[in-house]
């Protein structure tokens, strides 16, 4: 791990360096580069903050009781209709939904919901789909979503029961 | 995005109002689990910042246009899956495609792995969820979008 990390601090200076230098003697190519980076911090600095304060929030309030009882395993079938619910209200996108998902986990909610979860997210975010009906059409919109969300369900379950079966835990950065 | 800020804001104040130290104990938890994960976040928007001046929106247009279906459809999954891209340029510029007579189940293919398959996403995921389950996830949800847009194909009259 150690070594790792000191790969990923040479890596991250280098960057730096490179679009510094790039800014400071007009290479194109860097200044292109670091311009991306400003505009994608920018999108996720907005949403971030408040994201990991509601996690903040949840993690203090919400009892463990109360989510096993909806997300775990005496919920059923209804945990995916949460599961769908949720990720629908979740703003931003999967880099959103991980440390979402990984609190819930913590606090009793099923692998096949945490899976539901970050699947669902990643496609029927409300606010995307209007956006994406309005380009594409409403049947394109539809047709992915009557398609894509059944096999993210059944595929959580799968994937969900496959790793309980074995005892998998997840752990932070295993 | 200003919903967001509400929400956040009147979520703190409630929980402020009903307790000052629990408050003070989520803003904590929420510092570190940011601080904790920004080297994740930092990695990934190097690498968003890269991957995106090698392979941007004109190289997209060009190979998702290509005249043969399926190899349009492949091209549009292994771009959708390598890039990340917000909801506001990816659609418009689908939009822009399917008026140049690009294909649904080609734009479908894109979309929908953009949306699911996070190549860049992966030093985050991993973080969170470990190697194994990353690269499980990633590789269903490449199929899952695969499906997804051959049945959209259909609908629209492509496949045959």
């Amino acid at each position: 791990m150690k070594q790792n990390s000191i790969i990923k601090i040479v890596g991250i200076s280098a960057y730096i360096v490179f679009i510094l230098f790039s800014f400071i003697n007009g290479f194109e190519p860097g200044k292109r580069i670091g311009e991306n980076f400003i505009t994608f911090s920018k999108g996720m600095l907005g949403v971030l903050p408040c994201a990991f304060i509601l996690i903040g929030l949840f993690e203090v309030w919400v009892k463990r009781e109360t989510v096993e009882k909806h997300f775990g395993e005496e919920a059923g079938i209804k945990r995916y209709v949460w599961a769908v619910l949720l990720a629908g209200t979740t703003v931003g996108g999967l880099y959103v939904a991980f440390p979402v998902a990984y609190s819930l986990y913590n606090k009793g909610a099923k692998l096949s919901f945490i899976f539901a979860y970050i699947g669902a997210s990643a496609i029927c975010r409300v606010p995307m789909t209007i956006f994406e009906a309005s380009f594409m059409g409403i049947k394109f919109t539809a047709i992915r979503l009557l398609v894509s969300l059944p096999l993210v369900i059944i595929s959580s379950i799968l994937l969900g029961d496959y790793l309980e079966k074995r005892n998998y835990k997840i752990m932070k950065g295993k | 995005m200003y919903f967001l800020y509400i929400v956040t804001a009147f979520a703190l104040l409630l929980s402020f109002v009903a307790s000052r130290k629990k408050t003070l104990k989520a803003i904590k938890i929420a510092v570190k689990k940011f601080v904790n994960i920004l080297p994740a976040f930092l990695t990934m928007l190097i690498l968003v910042s890269v991957a995106l001046f090698f392979v941007p929106d004109k190289v997209i247009s060009n190979y998702l246009g290509s005249n043969n279906k399926f190899f349009g459809m492949i091209f549009a999954s292994f771009f959708g899956s390598i890039t990340l891209m917000p909801g506001f340029i990816a659609f418009p510029l689908c939009g822009i495609l399917l008026k140049k007579g690009v294909p649904y189940m080609v734009l479908s293919a894109f979309t929908t792995t953009l949306m699911m398959v996070g190549i860049l996403t992966y030093p985050i995921e991993k973080e969170y969820f470990g190697r194994k389950v990353t690269v499980i996830r990633n590789v269903i949800s490449l199929f899952i979008a695969l499906i997804v847009a051959l049945i959209t194909g259909f609908f629209f009259g492509e496949v045959f």
